[in-house]
């Protein structure tokens, strides 16, 4: 069981407020992501679930026991570190037993438990190295190893993958994906990736300034976000923002539409602009498009083959029905 | 440095400090080694010769040598012991943000600036004076008798003393490596359910291990060679009960002007430093790799 509740959590430090008053409901077994720019508050908030920091005011449950004022050992959780935070004095066992042998639990089950997790982890041929002789990817496992040895009622993931190279990243963020499916735990996951959250999460909740500023499924906040920033935020490339006459046109302040939304014409199209610089990917092209008259600068998302090239003038055909329009405070119309 | 001219003219200008270096060292040893296989006291004059190991033999043979063995021993070991343990107590306590700390730190590492003779003599007259000492005045508010620490424990009074002036040393290293520790790996502790008293045991003290060692190897030089404490306090006594082999070679060779046997005493010391060196090279020594 992990059921996570937040009522009123606010964390200051000093005189900031860290984090205003939230509140937040996380299922049982639920993939949950926590997902903002640097600074918005959501690795204070994983910091303040695991018991790491003391909530100012407000209260956090974990299965319906309020937990406000447990230290992290009594919440069974497992935490896995940005830096992996493993004993670098220990070998990869020492390292995965550690939570047991703190726990008291005697030798035989400890030893399987261990031998359990390594198997999971495609760690059996590692367990008698130390930390230091393995490479960022192994390191994460036995992280993640030592996490789940407690069999923790929740799992808290401190952007566990920003220290991977970006094959890697891929890599280990299937690995974690399969781990929540056989586990089917709940698992709460720190991450400025919105690429990480997309993939991995049932239920993402976007932070900004300490803020909740929507929670709901990745797609769900792709087709339906609440308010400006979550649009902006969510989706690679970003939106495009229009303010001024055309977005008066639709009755907003601001309409924003996504690149992939956008179909490029080299004859015809209610908007025209220029070429400046083409990106090609393969798969795709983008296109920043330049002296539309609508913003600085509008990119758009086509096939891999298209044709157009800098300097190019060329017509874009906007998908009217994808259009989101937002009022004057960023909220959505 | 890669040319060969270049290589060449770096082997030049080095050579002088190079030699000088050598010389300074080799010299003294030579002269010393020589010496031991003299009869040669200065207040004979007149009786020299070569006399093969005599000299290590009486050095040896003498009744204070085992003692001053032993007495090196102990206050090696207690001054070690004290400052490492006391040394990583105090700079855990200093290592929490405090109200005034850049003040605290500068007090606890203030004794390391005074002087081990004056150092000594305050101990001995301001605190372990059996009349007038800070210690006997508590003594006596307690109404007990004063205790004449330097007369009746001696050698316990001076490794208290050294250990006092040790102590700043040992705190800043094992400080330096504390700070080092990642807090991370503590809270990772902290989740995996280890208490204060665990996480000290099984993350702390690992990750200090590698300055304990310094610690233990370079306060280890230093206090072999332990003098002007015991110059000043107890001058070796009462008897031999704190004479430390330094402080005997020093008796043979400026009390009892035997430059021989004291020559032969210094050859002795060089040694069993070696033999303690090597030993804590391989005891402790490990740490140091990886």
């Amino acid at each position: 069981m992990g059921r996570i509740t937040l009522a009123g959590v606010t964390k200051r430090f000093g005189e900031t407020e860290v984090i205003p008053p939230l509140d937040l409901e996380i299922a049982d077994g639920e993939f949950v992501v926590f997902v903002g720019p640097s600074g918005c508050g959501k690795s204070t908030l994983l910091r303040l679930i695991a018991g790491l920091e003391d909530v100012s005011s407000g209260q956090v449950s974990i299965d319906g026991r309020d937990m406000t004022e447990a230290p992290p050992a009594q919440r069974g959780l497992a935490m896995v570190f940005q830096s992996y935070a493993l004993y670098p004095h220990m070998s990869v066992r020492a390292n995965i037993a550690f939570p047991l042998r703190m726990a008291g639990m005697d030798k035989a089950e400890q030893a399987r438990r261990v031998e359990a997790a390594a198997e999971v982890l495609n760690l059996t041929a590692y367990l008698d190295r130390r930390p230091g002789q393995l490479s960022g990817g192994q390191r994460q496992r036995v992280a993640i190893g030592r996490a789940i040895v407690r069999e923790p009622a929740a799992f808290l993931f401190d952007e566990p993958l920003s220290n991977l190279d970006a094959a890697l990243r891929v890599g280990m963020r299937l690995e974690i994906s399969e781990l929540h499916k056989r586990l089917a735990t709940t698992m709460v996951y720190v991450t400025h990736d919105q690429v990480e959250a997309m993939t991995m999460a049932d239920k993402i909740v976007v932070l900004q300034a300490g803020r909740i500023e929507q929670v709901g499924s990745p797609l769900d906040l792709y087709h339906r976000p609440q308010n400006r920033f979550v649009a902006g935020f969510i989706g690679s490339p970003r939106m495009n923002f229009i303010e001024g006459p055309e977005a008066a046109r639709h009755g907003a302040h601001v309409i924003g539409i996504r690149p992939e939304h956008v179909v490029v014409s080299q004859t015809e199209g209610p908007w025209k602009g220029r070429v400046t610089v083409t990106e090609h990917l393969g798969s795709d092209t983008y296109y920043h498009v330049h002296d539309t008259g609508l913003a600085e600068a509008l990119t758009v998302r086509a096939p891999g083959d298209g044709m157009a090239a800098p300097g190019d003038e060329v017509w874009l055909q906007p998908d009217m029905d994808r259009i989101h329009r937002f009022d004057a405070n960023g909220a959505r119309i | 440095m890669s040319t060969r001219s270049s290589r060449k003219a770096a082997r030049l200008m080095l050579s002088p400090s190079v030699i000088v270096l050598l010389v300074w060292m080799i010299v003294p040893l030579a002269v010393t080694v020589w010496y031991s296989l003299l009869r040669y006291n200065l207040l004979r004059p007149e009786r020299t010769g070569f006399i093969w190991f005599r000299n290590y033999t009486n050095f040896v043979a003498s009744p204070a040598f085992l003692s001053s063995i032993v007495n090196t021993l102990i206050l090696v070991v207690g001054v070690l012991v004290i400052t490492v343990v006391l040394g990583i107590l105090i700079a855990l306590l200093i290592d929490r943000p405090i109200w005034g700390q850049g003040i605290v730190r500068i007090l606890v590492i203030s004794p390391f600036f005074i002087m081990p003779p004056v150092a000594a003599l305050i101990w001995k007259n301001m605190f372990m004076n059996p009349t007038n000492g800070l210690f006997a005045e508590a003594a006596k508010f307690l109404g007990l008798p004063p205790f004449d620490f330097l007369g009746h424990a001696p050698l316990a009074s001076i490794t208290l003393m050294v250990a006092w002036q040790w102590l700043p040393f040992a705190t800043l290293i094992l400080l330096t490596a504390l700070q080092s520790m990642s807090s991370e790996q503590i809270e990772a502790a902290e989740m995996d359910g280890a208490n204060a008293l665990n996480r000290f045991w099984f993350i702390v003290l690992p990750h200090l291990s590698r300055a304990i060692t310094v610690v233990i190897l370079i306060q280890t030089i230093f206090l072999l060679g332990v003098f002007a404490e015991i110059l000043v306090t107890t001058n070796g006594g009462p008897g031999t009960a704190s004479t430390t082999l330094t402080f005997l070679i020093y008796k043979e060779a400026l009390l009892g002007f035997n430059a021989g046997t004291a020559a032969a005493g210094g050859v002795i010391a060089v040694i069993l430093a070696n033999i303690v060196a090597i030993f804590l090279m391989i005891a402790v020594g490990r740490n140091l790799d990886a």
